[in-house]
C-alpha cells in the first residue's frame, strides 16, 4: 500500500514536459539515437543515392509524427476500440485476399482508391491489443477455455497473412499474440506441449509451404549448395560481417556493399553492411541502443496500472526484440532467410511507421498513469 | 476491494516474474547472436577478409609487345603495327542477331569473323567483350565513329598485331604467328601466355617463340559484383620480348627469290666462315600476313591445293637426291682414305659393269669420257670414275666419311621442321628394309642417286663445309638479340660443330680445285655460268632423276610431262681461295643442272659479292 502512495508521490512530482507532451524522454532519445545512426548506415549503402537517404529521412518523421499522435490516445480509449480495430482488421486482410493488388507476387495491398493500403501491419498492433484486451478481462492466469479463444484471436489473423504470402509479418504478429500469452501466465507445462507438437506439425507445416519458403529453408540448412542462387545472399552478407573484423573497414569503405556484392543492401542486409563497414564495435553500439529500447519497453510495462496496458505494453516490447533478433539471425546465417527489416535502421516505410505507433503506445502507457482510488 | 488488490498484486507479482523471464529469454538470443558475432569478425575475420578480397581483387594480364625482326643490315621483316579491332559486350546488347546486321553494312564481316564471334559468344561471361573484326581499316574505323551512338556496347580497341611488311619475302624462313590454339595451350607456360593472343607458329617465330614474346605483366584491379574493373590497385609491367637480328641478307633475298621467277625449288646461301644463312629461298612463297589473324578456309585450300606447294619449306623439308653435286665429297673421301690419288685414272667408256655381271650402269655421257683422274672426272662429272671409286670404298667407308659432312642428319639449324634427308648405310637397309646391302646400291650412291637424299640445306651446309677445309659450322639465321631496354647487341653463340680430320691438305685443294675447273675450266660443265665473273667460284652441277611422281601429287596428264623431268642442282663457293658465299640450288624439274640451276646461284654470288659502285 505504501509503495504504491510512494510511487503515487513520486509520479505528481514529475509533472514535466514529459508529462505535458505524453513522450518518454529516455524512450524518445534512444529511438533518436538509433534512427541517426541508421542514417549513417543507410547514407553509405545507399552508394550516394541522396534521394534515397532523403526519403528515408522524411519517412522517419512521419514515423516520429505517428508515434506522438498515438502517445497522445489514452490506454483507456485504446481499450474500448480495441475490439473494432481488430474487427475492422479481420475483415480488411479477408478483402485483401478477395482483391487485393499483387506487389512482389503477394496480395499484401488494398487499394481504398486515395491509398494503398497494408491491412497487416495495423494487424501488427491489433492483434496484441485484441488478446490483452480479451485476456485483462478476467483474472490472471487464464483458464484453458480462454486460453483457447485466446489463441483463436491470433491464428486466424496470422494464418490469413501467411496465406498473402507473407511470412516475416505473420511470424511477428504470431509472436506479438503469444508474448501477450506469456505475460499473462501461460503455463510452462503448456508451453512445453505446444512446443512439441510444434516441432511435431514442422513436417506438416512443410507441406504447406511454397516453395520459394522451402528453398529459403533449404538455403538456410545449407548455403554452399547453391553458391550463385539462393545461398549467394548469405554468403556475401557472412564475408561482409566476417571482414568488418573488431573495428570495421570504415565508414564508406565496405567493398562488398560498395562493389554491389551484398544484395538488399539498403533493406534486409543493412545489417551486413553495418557490420562490414564499423566492425563488431558498431554492431555493440547499435545492439546496446536496441537493449536499452526493450529495456525500457518492459520497464514501462511493469509500471502500467492495468493489466491490458500491462500486456500490450510487455508484448509490443518483445516484437521489436523479435524483429531485432530475426533479421540479425538472418543476416549472420543462424536463422533461415525471412524478410523482415532491421528496425529504424533498413530503408522502408509502413513497418516504421507501425512500429513508432507501437512506441506511441507504450509513451501513452507511462504518461497517462494516474491516481489509484484508495 | 481486498480481493481485488490482492487479485492486482498477485498480477503485478505474474507479470514481473513473466517480464524477468521475457528478458532473460532475449537476453539468451542475444547472447547468441553476440558468439556468432565474435566468431564471424574475431575467429574467422582471416577467412573472410580473404573471401572479401578474392571476391573484389582480380588479376589482369599485360601482354608483352612481342620482339622485331630485322635483317643483318636493320631492315624490318617482322614488327607490330597497331590496329584497331571491333569487340562487342553481350550483355549490354539487346538484340545481338540485329545489331549485328546493323554492323554489317558499316563494317566488312565476313562468315569467318561471324562463326569465331558465335564460337566465343557461347563460352565467354556476358560482360567481357568479345572481338567481331581484326584490322579495321581507317575507313571502317571513321565510319563506325560517326555512327557509334547507334551501338552502345560495341567499342573498337586498339592494340598490336604482327605485321610482315615485306610479305612473302623470306616467309619460309621468317615464318609467322597465329593464335594460340589448343596444341600450343599444352607446350607452353599458361600463366606467362595469359594476356597473349598469338604465338610463333613456324620458322624463326617459333624456334625463337621464348626469345620473341617476353614476360607478361600483371595489373590488380578492383572489380564490382559484375566483373567491371573499377580501379588499378598494383602494376607489374610487362617486359617485351627481346629483338631477334637475323642473318639474312633482305637485298640478297630478294635477288635470289627473283632469280627463280616462275620455278619452284630452293636455294640457300650461307657464309661458310661462321655458318650464317645469307638467303633462305624456298619458291613459291606465300604471304604470311595471311596467317596472322587467322587465315579463311577458301584462302587456305587454295594453298593447300595448289600443285607447287608454297606453303612446303623445301629448303629445310625438301630431300632430294644429290645426283652429281655429291661427287666432290666421294672423291675427296676416296683420297682422304687412300683408295684413291690424285694421279689414278680410269678409263671410261660409257658404261659401267660389275664383275661377273651383265647389268650396264650408264654414264650420263653416252660415248664415254674417256680416260679420267679425279680433276677431270669431277670436272666433266664423269659417272663412270665414281661408280668405280663407290665400289672400292664400299657402303661402309663411304657412309662414315659422307657423314662427317653432316649428310643423313639435322643440322640443327635454327629454323622449326627440318627433316633429316638420308644417308644410307648397311646398317640402316637391315633395319628399314630387312634387307642386305647389294653392291649396286653403292654405285649409285657414289653418284648420289638410289637411297640417297639430302635438303638443300643440308648441300649448302656440306659445300660450306667443303670450302673451309673441314670446318664445319652449324648453319643458323639469328645473328644476336637486342633486349627492349639496352641497345646492345647480344650475339648469338656458334661455335664449330667439328673439325673433318684432315689426312693431306693437298687432297682438299685437289678437289677444289677440281670445282673450280667445273665452273671456270675449259671442260667444266658449268663453264657458261663461270663466264665473267669477277672472282673465282668453285661449284658442281647436278642432276636428280625423278623416279615416279611422288605419292601425294595429283596425276595431271598435262603437266606430267614437266614433273617427271629431272631436278636441276647446283653448289658453289666464291672466291675459291677466301671464300664468303656457299650456295646450293635445286630447281625442281628444272632439267640440268649447268642449264637452270648454276644461273640462279651466279646471280645470288654477284649480288652477294660485287658490291654496286658508290656514286
Amino acid at each position: 500500500m505504501s509503495t504504491l502512495l510512494d510511487s503515487h508521490r513520486e509520479d505528481a512530482s514529475r509533472r514535466d514536459w514529459q508529462h505535458i507532451l505524453h513522450l518518454d524522454a529516455m524512450l524518445l532519445f534512444s529511438l533518436l539515437a538509433l534512427s541517426t545512426l541508421g542514417l549513417f548506415v543507410l547514407y553509405s549503402s545507399a552508394g550516394g543515392d541522396d534521394q534515397l537517404v532523403l526519403r528515408q529521412c522524411i519517412r522517419l518523421a512521419i514515423a516520429f509524427g505517428a508515434m506522438v499522435i498515438v502517445s497522445q490516445l489514452r490506454t483507456q480509449w485504446l481499450q474500448r476500440w480495441t475490439p473494432w480495430l481488430y474487427s475492422v482488421g479481420l475483415l480488411l486482410l479477408i478483402a485483401v485476399l478477395a482483391v487485393g493488388d499483387v506487389g512482389k507476387g503477394a496480395q499484401r495491398w488494398l487499394d481504398l482508391g486515395f491509398v494503398r493500403f497494408q491491412p497487416s501491419e495495423m494487424m501488427k498492433l491489433a492483434v496484441p491489443m485484441m488478446v490483452a484486451w480479451y485476456l485483462s478481462d478476467k483474472r490472471l492466469p487464464p483458464s484453458p477455455g480462454r486460453l483457447a479463444i485466446a489463441g483463436a484471436l491470433i491464428v486466424v489473423p496470422v494464418l490469413l497473412i501467411a496465406k498473402q504470402p507473407d511470412l516475416g509479418t505473420s511470424l511477428l504478429i504470431g509472436s506479438a499474440g503469444f508474448f501477450v500469452l506469456f505475460l499473462a501466465g501461460l503455463s510452462w507445462k503448456l508451453l512445453g506441449g505446444l512446443t512439441v507438437l510444434a516441432g511435431a506439425g514442422a513436417p506438416v507445416l512443410w507441406h504447406f509451404m511454397r516453395d520459394y519458403q522451402r528453398q529459403r529453408v533449404i538455403t538456410f540448412l545449407n548455403p554452399e549448395q547453391d553458391p550463385l542462387g539462393a545461398g549467394y545472399h548469405i554468403i556475401q552478407s557472412k564475408i561482409a560481417i566476417g571482414s568488418g573484423g573488431l573495428f570495421g573497414k570504415g565508414w564508406l569503405n565496405g567493398t562488398q556493399a560498395h562493389l554491389e556484392f551484398l544484395p538488399e543492401r539498403s533493406t534486409d542486409f543493412i545489417f551486413a553492411v553495418l557490420g562490414e563497414e564499423f566492425g563488431l564495435f558498431g554492431i555493440g553500439v547499435l545492439l546496446v541502443i536496441y537493449s536499452f529500447i526493450i529495456v525500457r519497453c518492459i520497464y514501462i510495462a511493469t509500471q502500467a496500472q492495468d493489466t491490458y496496458s500491462r500486456l500490450l505494453g510487455g508484448s509490443l516490447a518483445m516484437t521489436f526484440f523479435i524483429y531485432i533478433i530475426v533479421n540479425t539471425g538472418m543476416v549472420t546465417g543462424l536463422l533461415p532467410v525471412v524478410g523482415l527489416p532491421l528496425p529504424m535502421v533498413s530503408y522502408g516505410g509502413t513497418s516504421m511507421v507501425t512500429l513508432m505507433a507501437g512506441f506511441g503506445i507504450l509513451m501513452s502507457i507511462h504518461t497517462h498513469r494516474k491516481l489509484l482510488p484508495t | 476491494m481486498r480481493v481485488t488488490i490482492k487479485d492486482y498484486l498477485f498480477e503485478s507479482h505474474l507479470f514481473m516474474q513473466r517480464s524477468v523471464q521475457a528478458l532473460v529469454f532475449a537476453g539468451l538470443l542475444i547472447a547468441i547472436l553476440v558468439g556468432r558475432l565474435v566468431y564471424l569478425q574475431v575467429v574467422a575475420h582471416e577467412h573472410f577478409i580473404t573471401l572479401s578480397d578474392d571476391n573484389r581483387i582480380k588479376i589482369l594480364p599485360l601482354p608483352p609487345n612481342r620482339g622485331l625482326i630485322f635483317d643483318r643490315n636493320g631492315i624490318i621483316l617482322a614488327d607490330n603495327l597497331p590496329s584497331y579491332r571491333l569487340e562487342i559486350t553481350p550483355e549490354q546488347i539487346h538484340d545481338m542477331p540485329a545489331t549485328l546486321d546493323e554492323l554489317a553494312r558499316l563494317i566488312e564481316i565476313r562468315d569467318v569473323d561471324r562463326k569465331r564471334f558465335d564460337r566465343l559468344l557461347a563460352r565467354t561471361p556476358a560482360f567481357k567483350p568479345i572481338p567481331l573484326r581484326f584490322h579495321l581499316s581507317d575507313e571502317e574505323v571513321a565510319r563506325f565513329a560517326i555512327d557509334r551512338h547507334r551501338f552502345p556496347g560495341v567499342d573498337i580497341v586498339a592494340g598490336l598485331s604482327r605485321h610482315y611488311p615485306h610479305g612473302p619475302l623470306a616467309a619460309h624462313a621468317v615464318g609467322y604467328v597465329g593464335r594460340v590454339d589448343e596444341r600450343d595451350l599444352q607446350k607452353i607456360d599458361a600463366s606467362n601466355y595469359s594476356g597473349t593472343t598469338h604465338i610463333g607458329k613456324v620458322g624463326v617465330e617459333r624456334t625463337y617463340e621464348d626469345t620473341l614474346h617476353g614476360t607478361v605483366g600483371y595489373r590488380q584491379v578492383e572489380t564490382n559484383a559484375e566483373g567491371r574493373v573499377l580501379r588499378t590497385l598494383v602494376r607489374t609491367p610487362p617486359v617485351p620480348g627481346e629483338n631477334l637480328y637475323l642473318t639474312l641478307d633482305a637485298e640478297l633475298q630478294h635477288v635470289a627469290e627473283q632469280a627463280f621467277g616462275e620455278r619452284t625449288g630452293a636455294a640457300i646461301a650461307i657464309d661458310p666462315d661462321s655458318g650464317a644463312i645469307l638467303a633462305f629461298v624456298s619458291e613459291p612463297t606465300y604471304d604470311p600476313n595471311l596467317f596472322v589473324n587467322g587465315i579463311d578456309t577458301d584462302t587456305y585450300k587454295a594453298l593447300q591445293d595448289d600443285d607447287n606447294q608454297p606453303l612446303f619449306n623445301r629448303g629445310l623439308r625438301g630431300q632430294y637426291p644429290p645426283g652429281s653435286t655429291l661427287k666432290p665429297f666421294v672423291g675427296l673421301g676416296g683420297l682422304e682414305t687412300g683408295i684413291t690419288s690424285e694421279s689414278a685414272h680410269t678409263f671410261c667408256p660409257g658404261y659401267y659393269q660389275l664383275p661377273g655381271k651383265d647389268r650396264k650402269y650408264r654414264d650420263w655421257k653416252r660415248g664415254g669420257h674417256g680416260t679420267v683422274d679425279l680433276r677431270s672426272a669431277i670436272a666433266q662429272s664423269c659417272d663412270v670414275y665414281f661408280y668405280d671409286l663407290a665400289l672400292s670404298m664400299g657402303i661402309d667407308r663411304l657412309h662414315d666419311y659422307l657423314a662427317q659432312f653432316g649428310f643423313g642428319k639435322r643440322t640443327d639449324v635454327d629454323i622449326s621442321g627440318e627433316l633429316p634427308g638420308l644417308l644410307p648405310s648397311r646398317e640402316w637397309k637391315r633395319a628399314m628394309r630387312n634387307q642386305p646391302w647389294f653392291p649396286g646400291e653403292t654405285l649409285i650412291t657414289g653418284i648420289g642417286q638410289g637411297f640417297m637424299l639430302a635438303t638443300p640445306l643440308q648441300l649448302a651446309s656440306a659445300t660450306a663445309t667443303l670450302s673451309e677445309y673441314g670446318r664445319r659450322m652449324k648453319p643458323h639465321i639469328v645473328a644476336s638479340t637486342q633486349k627492349s631496354d639496352d641497345p646492345e647487341l647480344a650475339p648469338v653463340m656458334n661455335d664449330p660443330v667439328m673439325y673433318i680430320p684432315i689426312e693431306d691438305r693437298e687432297h682438299w685443294h685437289a678437289v677444289i680445285d677440281a670445282m673450280h675447273q667445273v665452273v671456270q675450266g675449259q671442260h667444266g660443265t658449268a663453264r657458261k655460268v663461270g663466264r665473267g665473273a669477277p672472282y673465282t667460284i668453285a661449284g658442281k652441277t647436278g642432276t636428280a632423276q625423278v623416279f615416279g611422281l611422288k605419292q601425294e601429287e595429283k596425276y595431271d596428264a598435262a603437266k606430267l610431262e614437266e614433273k617427271l623431268r629431272d631436278h636441276s642442282l647446283f653448289i658453289a663457293f666464291a672466291p675459291v681461295d677466301d671464300p664468303k658465299i656457299a650456295v646450293a640450288v635445286i630447281v625442281e624439274n628444272g632439267g640440268s643442272g649447268s642449264a637452270v640451276a648454276a644461273p640462279i646461284a651466279r646471280t645470288i654470288m654477284d649480288a652477294y659479292l660485287i658490291k654496286p659502285d658508290t656514286p
